[in-house]
């Protein structure tokens, strides 16, 4: 039935599912724990009600997105293993110690600490669980930024030797490995992603009940610290995105080369392509629409910069450019949004109008999914971009599969498709009733079912006990 | 990290790794396989509070044996899952389900019924495939050239399915000690009463298994028959008897948490036992711990994270 598809297709269709599913959930929660953080700084330090309703309120929406993150996590270390048999056999040495350290550091420390974050705010003392929340905070950074040391070096691969048996091993020091060329840049990239998206759904949420009742303090202050978030943010991460940028020309010129629509060598500048369907097979771009040397001068900083094209490179290294360009247009696109969105709210604030301008909250409310299309359409950027290699110019994606017959790669995807929209679709759907409440001075704590903790050992002496629903 | 032979700790920390997760996710998987056994309502409640707090802790322990596998024998990682690999997806899709229904069970009172049975269906099917997973590793996996080689409906034989149904019955038994441990009154009773059965039938899966194995090969029938080793080997099942004997006596007097230890160690002991027909293979047959390990330093710099 699926002989005429190529099974590599297939697997990677399925990766790409599950990682961009998974992505979305930690993307919100290492936001949300940092921001929960804050806002129990700021109540101990203030002793102001507003931050109390606050915490409680994102606590709980926290709950349910760090377990479907959790739960679309598990999928993927297996992942590498039924699909890329081959990548892992080659690269799991070096891979696979900096994947471990992420559940070792991390894992233990995030799921040691959340069953005392949800439930313990009324039975610990504040200060305890004050920490707890530093902790559940820190645990999301330290998984951040172990998996984005074993992706950035499958983009930037450093620190390894090449075995008799055709693996890739550590050379010597594991830091070269860890910190990989592009691996500072991905982080922070990442991370102020991550910020940047969790400012936006929380502005959002502000934003929606600013719109129904311009009193509510809560949504008053949620509004208005997200708003600083981007804001300030926004412009520092087209900052270190561009900085990223130039990072990725110097590491992996064919990427950016595919990102710019450049086929053909600008040996007197670069334009910039504002519009245009890039083909490979062509190897051009049709209906271009583009400003001269405006590509140069993002590059290089330097208008009459020499920049080569892809035509400078064998047609078996090019990625899939018309993936990579569109990726990062939205990407680009929905950055200059979020920029507008925080100047307007800084213009909006001098004019002591902040919390009046409805269209200003309708905006924000648009706005409030633009963080998540923009880290996917990043996350495409890069990973797409990367192709058509598993490590960066060493290991081919064609010889990274396991010996798949298309049959079973394509079942399994259709039932992830399935299990993934139905699960998390309900998921999604309880999230958004969550926060289609207002936030309220009485706001309750995390439902007072015990639903997870530490594993067996730090709660061994649990009786059940029966709860009225 | 001279002198230390890295892949053999290595070999047993990730056995380790699975033997925590077999103990510690087995009870409350068996409790999902239980669940429509218990009466709607505050019986189930309670029944689900009973592992509420510890599932997905108790779930780490997958990511860590999946991902220590992969680290430190990245070739017997890719050799055994695709091998397994429907067994695997079907694994991940029942978790998933099972444990978002965790959530998502107190959502919405509308909702309920679907969840309840999306978390007893998810730990049925979680339980046999890997049932499946240890019956397709133990019958043999065809190798060639350092990759799998065999055909993808490989993994499913009457003993495969035999160990997949063992699995089943072995985690519904950890769940039914479990929750004579943690709950009394009539939840207790029921659970008491399963107890005897599960026992029984875990008995027979487990003598059903022990001797289906030195069949599928001679080296599994030397290292459990032949002199001298069958004088170590022989202690296994002596001691499962004893353990048996303890185990039924406990469950008549009464005991509250002798049951699930008891329970426990005869999980050990056929745990033990597959130790024995394996070593010193990751992959029966086809690869050593050590033609699987990583280089010692990848092996090595994981280790001081361990202690």
């Amino acid at each position: 039935m699926l002989d005429h598809l190529d099974p590599v297709i297939i697997a990677r269709a399925q990766f790409a599912f599950t990682v961009s599913f998974h992505f979305i959930f930690p993307s919100f929660s290492i936001g949300l724990a940092s921001y929960l953080m804050v806002l129990e700084g700021l109540s101990l330090a203030t002793g102001k009600v507003v931050y109390a309703t606050l915490c409680r309120y994102w606590l709980k929406i926290f709950a349910v997105v760090f377990g479907m993150g959790v739960v679309s996590g598990v999928v993927l270390s297996y992942q590498f293993g039924t699909n890329w048999s081959e990548f892992s056999a080659k690269a799991g040495a070096i891979v696979g110690p900096l994947m471990a350290y992420e559940v070792m550091t991390a894992f233990f420390l995030e799921a040691g600490f959340l069953g005392v974050m949800l439930f313990g705010l009324s039975k610990v003392g504040k200060k305890a669980h004050f920490l707890a929340t530093c902790m559940v905070a820190l645990g999301t950074l330290i998984s951040a930024t172990w998996i984005t040391s074993a992706n950035s070096w499958m983009q930037t691969p450093a620190g390894y030797a090449i075995n008799h048996k055709g693996q890739f091993v550590p050379a010597g020091s594991w830091l070269p490995i860890i910190f990989n060329p592009s691996f500072p840049f991905r982080l922070a990239h990442t991370v102020l992603g991550a910020f940047l998206t969790t400012a936006l759904v929380v502005g959002a949420v502000g934003a929606w009940h600013l719109l129904k009742d311009r009193s509510n303090p809560g949504a008053r202050k949620m509004f208005s610290m997200a708003m600083w978030m981007a804001a300030i943010v926004a412009p520092i991460q087209m900052f270190v995105g561009d900085a990223h940028g130039l990072n990725t020309l110097e590491h992996q010129p064919l990427k950016v080369l595919a990102m710019e629509g450049h086929y053909d060598a600008s040996p007197e500048g670069a334009s910039l392509l504002l519009f245009g369907l890039p083909s490979n097979d062509e190897a051009r771009v049709r209906y271009e629409i583009s400003i001269p040397k405006i590509g140069s001068l993002i590059l290089k900083h330097d208008p009459n910069a020499a920049l080569p094209g892809l035509k400078d490179f064998p047609k078996d290294q090019w990625p899939p450019t018309a993936i990579v360009f569109w990726s990062f247009r939205v990407m680009v696109g929905l950055a200059l949004c979020m920029f507008g969105l925080g100047l307007w709210s800084v213009l909006a604030r001098l004019r002591k109008r902040l919390y009046e301008w409805t269209w200003l909250h309708r905006a924000a409310v648009a706005m409030g999914p633009a963080g998540f299309v923009a880290v996917l359409a990043g996350w495409v950027t890069t990973e797409v971009g990367r192709q058509p290699y598993t490590v960066y110019g060493l290991l081919r994606t064609a010889q990274s599969h396991s010996p798949l017959a298309a049959e079973t790669v394509g079942g399994s995807l259709v039932a992830f498709a399935l299990v993934y929209f139905g699960a998390f679709g309900f998921g999604i759907y309880y999230v958004l009733r969550l926060m289609a409440k207002p936030p309220r001075p009485d706001e309750s704590e995390p439902p007072q079912k015990p639903q997870r903790a530490a594993g067996i050992t730090p709660a061994p002496s649990i009786r059940p006990t029966i709860l009225a629903e | 990290m001279n002198g230390i032979d890295l892949p053999l700790v290595w070999a047993g920390i990730i056995g380790f790794a699975v033997l925590a997760y077999v103990v510690m996710d087995g009870f409350d998987l068996g409790i999902g396989i239980l669940y429509p056994s218990f009466v709607a309502g505050e019986e189930r409640n309670r029944v689900m509070n009973a592992i509420a707090p510890v599932w997905d802790g108790n779930e780490t322990w997958l990511v860590m044996g999946g991902g220590g596998l992969l680290a430190a024998f990245p070739l017997a990682y890719a050799i055994i899952l695709p091998a397994a690999y429907p067994l695997i997806i079907a694994m991940l899709l029942g978790l998933v389900f099972r444990g978002v229904a965790f959530e998502f069970r107190w959502r919405e009172p509308r909702h309920r019924r679907f969840w309840e049975a999306g978390f007893s269906v998810g730990s049925v099917v979680a339980a046999l495939a890997q049932g499946m997973m240890l019956g397709t590793v133990l019958q043999g996996i065809e190798v060639d050239n350092n990759a799998f080689a065999g055909g993808w409906l490989d993994w499913l034989s009457p003993f495969s399915l035999l160990t997949g149904a063992s699995v089943v019955v072995g985690y519904a038994l950890l769940g039914a000690t479990w929750l004579i441990w943690k709950t009394d009154g009539p939840v207790q009773a029921h659970a008491r009463r399963f107890s005897y059965w599960l026992g029984a039938s875990t008995l027979v899966a487990l003598v059903a298994v022990s001797a289906a194995t030195p069949f599928l090969a001679y080296d599994y029938w030397r290292r459990w028959f032949s002199l001298p080793g069958v004088l170590v080997a022989a202690q296994v099942p002596l001691l499962v008897v004893v353990v048996a004997v303890a185990f039924f006596y406990s469950l008549r007097r009464g005991s509250e948490w002798l049951p699930f230890l008891l329970a426990l160690v005869l999980f050990l002991l056929g745990y033990i036992g597959l130790g024995i027909s394996i070593y010193p293979y990751i992959v029966p047959r086809a690869v050593t711990i050590w033609d699987a390990a990583a280089p010692a330093r990848s092996q090595g710099f994981c280790s001081p994270g361990r202690s």
